[in-house]
């Protein structure tokens, strides 16, 4: 049982949450997440990544995005609440030093989890390069802590509303051009922006780390749900990850083995809808 | 063999007691004539819809019968291949002569589990492979059922509602630290415990049990149970730790160096799961048999109304693999409403690592099998979904390392399979969570920790035993490793105490 001691809605559906967690907060290093369930006996077991963590204070901190229904009730536990279950920190963390330069690029709530990682790379010495990305303006997440750390910052929404119109797609284009070219990328956010982060560096054989978050069920190397095709090999993301070498990585699987369960979850959600329906309709 | 009503067995057994109770002395001769007791169970085709627990368990009068069968050997040769060495003969012995409550306390000097021993146990291959009864009948089904009896005996014990707690000495203020709460762990730390020192549980998940947990189903190991046992450790006084992961919330070194825990004992199990390496082997529809079990089990993704843990919907089912959790995965799959489930096992029924009782329950409950196959790739849809797997045949060739006859594949005799859903069940390969984050700790090729005759691993203070240690094994073989790190722990904590 861990204890929500802060709160806060970044935007529409994207909250931030401290948990008391001093375990975890003492151990957890760059790179590694957390598993939570909102019900002991029928929740289901969600990752997500660790954004920061505080050793005084003994928490960590979470950033979500409402996107199912676990994500939904998560958003309405209050200040004070407790997490049912939490277990962590799971995955391997981030391999830091100090490559010279690196561009971290965020999308949309991955700028999340990228955060703590920039902030590492910066304190063992990188020239660190951000690049947030987001729909629009209101999706922007974390830009005053970014902007603190990073040695330049490039903002780009889809729709223009706020710094560059531009997929992060086109300044990274941009400056693996540079001379010299970056020695490293980071890529974190929705897995089709990892794919063409990776798509768009690899004719500059700019190695690049990807962080990938597919299904999972114990995050312990327990049940292969998590499995990814890696280079010829097959990679169990919670034990071997949870980064790649985006180069290597079959997104197109990945993206598909997301969608397992896409019908079922839909075909509930329509069922309750239903069921609502007939409930207000024998109430009338 | 034909299912036969609990109603039906129960009247048999009712009259042949009353037959063989008209006896003075029973003979040797006489006690073979008994006919060995059936298992009632409930109706196959009911039960294949529901996940209550299959086997119904003995009825008093026919534990009464079974145990008038034991011959009460001299040299009871059943003891010698009990992987505990519970005193087989002196608890049957007790249920003959209607006294359940000594019978069960006997097995409890011996054995903790009992009531999940007598479920799970592989019996036919262990103490009633040896028993007199089943080689003199020449029929191993006919030795007498010690399994039964002694689920029986704690089955009875947990419905007086009393169940004994076993007694703690006095505070020694040691402590020491159980990782994994399977079988093995649940042992240690109730051996341990008994001597009077501190324990705590530590386990990854949120629940208690380890296999018998999200691994084993409802269906034959049912949660109550499990959930019993830990109850009485929990008033022993033993600790329990849940979601924390041992080598990421905490490296092992540390619960000694930093925690001050005197001791610790690695029972964290096999993991990992195998996979065939075969092409489509990542399309949707391909789960581990962990995987599905532990969606459905651990997770409770067969109450589809309250979990939120989804789990796939199946109409044919392919199973892969020939051992119990490939039994557990087909059967978990019938009764989750897939209309077609199908075991594909590259050798034969007869070198099927699975029970045989399960093998049998598995049939009567309209599982196929399809013996001699082997997949050869999975084919899937144009949005990745499996929908057919292409299998080759087989043939029997020389036995191999294992002795078991090594199939050989016969060229050109691929065929397609039309299947929706494919369970991989061939195996696992050793947790590596902690050796990861432990380098010290020896491990073998395969990531087991190595131990020696004491359980004791290559760092000092820290031991390990049950399915980390041997592979995936057995509960049984798990809670004897158990009791043997336990005497070690404990030996350890006295020499600490006396010096
Ligand atoms: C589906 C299935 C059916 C089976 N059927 C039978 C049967 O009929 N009869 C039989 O005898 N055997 C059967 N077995 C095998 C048997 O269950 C195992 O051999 C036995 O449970 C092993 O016990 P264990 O204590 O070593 O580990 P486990 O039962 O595997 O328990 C290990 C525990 O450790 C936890 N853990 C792992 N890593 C960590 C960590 N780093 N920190 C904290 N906790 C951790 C795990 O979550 C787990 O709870 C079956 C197995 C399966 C999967
Ligand atoms: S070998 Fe069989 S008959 Fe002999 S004591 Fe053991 S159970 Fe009884
Ligand atoms: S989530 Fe089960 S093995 Fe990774």
């Amino acid at each position: 049982m861990n204890k929500v001691i802060y709160k806060e809605q970044l935007s529409e559906d994207v909250f931030l949450m401290r948990l008391e967690a001093p375990l975890i907060a003492e151990e957890r290093e760059a790179g590694q997440f957390i598993m939570l369930q909102i019900d002991e006996d029928f929740g289901e077991r969600i990752p997500l990544t660790i954004a920061d963590a505080d050793e005084k204070e003994g928490s960590i901190t979470i950033i979500f995005q409402i996107v199912g229904k676990s994500t939904k009730e998560l958003a309405k536990f209050k200040v004070g609440d407790f997490i049912p279950t939490l277990v962590g920190p799971l995955g391997k963390p981030t391999h830091i030093e100090n490559f010279g330069t690196v561009v971290c690029i965020g999308g949309g709530i991955g700028v999340a989890p990228l955060h703590p990682i920039a902030q590492a790379l910066k304190k063992a010495g990188n020239h660190v390069i951000t690049i947030i990305g987001a729909r629009n303006k209101d999706l922007i997440i974390l830009e005053k802590e970014m902007d603190a750390i990073a040695d330049e910052l490039i903002i780009c929404t889809d729709d223009g509303s706020y710094g560059r119109k531009a997929l992060v797609t086109e300044p990274l284009k941009e400056i693996c051009e540079r001379d010299p070219k970056p020695n490293m990328a980071i890529a974190i956010g929705p897995p089709v922006m990892m794919k063409f982060c990776s798509e768009t560096t690899k004719p500059y054989k700019v190695f690049t780390q990807v962080s990938l978050n597919t299904i999972m069920v114990d995050g312990t190397g327990m049940c292969g749900g998590c499995r990814v095709n890696v280079g010829d090999e097959v990679k169990f993301v919670c034990v071997d990850g949870p980064e790649f070498d985006g180069h290597k990585v079959d997104f197109d699987n990945m993206i598909t083995r997301l969608g397992s369960y896409k019908k079922i979850e839909h075909d509930k959600s329509e069922c309750n809808l239903e069921k609502e329906a007939a409930k207000k309709e024998a109430e009338l | 063999m034909s299912y036969h009503s609990p109603e039906k067995i129960q009247k048999s057994a009712v009259e042949n007691l009353n037959e063989v109770k008209k006896k003075e002395v029973l003979k040797p001769k006489d006690r073979m004539a008994i006919p060995a007791q059936e298992m009632p169970n409930q109706d196959p085709v009911q039960r294949a819809k529901n996940l209550e627990e299959v086997s119904i368990g003995y009825s008093a009068e026919q534990a009464q019968l079974e145990a008038m069968r034991c011959l009460q050997c001299k040299k009871a040769k059943c003891i010698n291949d009990c992987p505990v060495g519970i005193d087989i003969p002196g608890f049957i012995k007790e249920i003959a002569d209607g006294n359940f409550q000594e019978a069960i306390n006997i097995i409890k000097n011996t054995s903790l589990l009992p009531a999940i021993c007598g479920r799970v146990c592989p019996q036919e291959t262990q103490c009633q492979m040896a028993c007199t009864v089943g080689i003199g009948l020449k029929d191993i089904e006919k030795a007498v059922a010690i399994g039964r009896l002694e689920r029986f005996v704690a089955d009875w014990e947990r419905a007086t509602g009393n169940v004994r707690i076993p007694q703690v000495k006095a505070a020694t203020g040691k402590k020491i630290a159980v990782v994994g709460s399977g079988p093995a762990g649940l042992v240690v730390a109730a051996d341990v415990r008994r001597e009077g020192h501190d324990v705590t549980i530590f386990e990854a998940f949120h629940k208690l049990g380890g296999v018998m947990r999200y691994g084993i189903p409802e269906f034959r190991l049912p949660n109550d149970i499990v959930d019993e046992e830990i109850e009485t450790l929990k008033k022993m006084g033993v600790k329990v730790e849940t979601n924390f992961v041992v080598g990421r919330t905490r490296k092992l070194v540390d619960l000694i160096n930093k925690d001050g825990y005197d001791a610790v004992f690695v029972g964290t199990g096999a993991g990992l799961p195998m996979f065939m390496g075969i092409p489509g082997e990542n399309l949707v529809g391909v789960f581990s048999a962990n995987e599905y079990l532990t969606r459905a089990n651990l997770m409770r993704a067969f109450d589809k109304d309250h979990a939120d843990t989804p789990i796939y919907a199946s109409k044919k089912v392919a199973v892969l693999g020939g051992g119990n959790v490939a039994m557990d995965a087909a059967r978990m799959a019938l009764r989750l409403g897939a209309e077609k489930v199908s075991v594909v096992y590259r050798r034969t029924e007869k070198e099927m690592p699975a029970r045989n009782e399960e093998i049998e329950h598995a049939k009567e409950e309209g599982i196929e099998f399809n013996f001699l196959q082997n997949p050869k790739r999975i084919i899937g849809t144009d949005d990745g979904r499996v929908k057919a797997m292409e299998c080759l045949r087989y043939q029997l060739g020389e036995p191999d390392a294992s002795g078991r006859r090594r199939p050989i594949v016969i060229e050109g005799s691929e065929f397609i399979m039309d299947v929706d859903t494919v369970l991989v069940s061939i195996g696992n390969g050793s947790n590596p969570l902690i050796s990861q984050t432990t380098p010290a700790l020896g491990v073998n090729k395969w990531g087991n920790i190595v131990v020696n005759d004491e359980q004791k691993s290559s760092v000092n203070k820290i031991y390990a035993g049950g399915d980390i240690v041997l592979g995936a094994a057995t509960v049984i073989l798990a809670m004897g490793e158990g009791r043997r790190a336990a005497a070690a722990i404990n030996k350890q904590l006295s020499d600490e105490l006396k010096a």
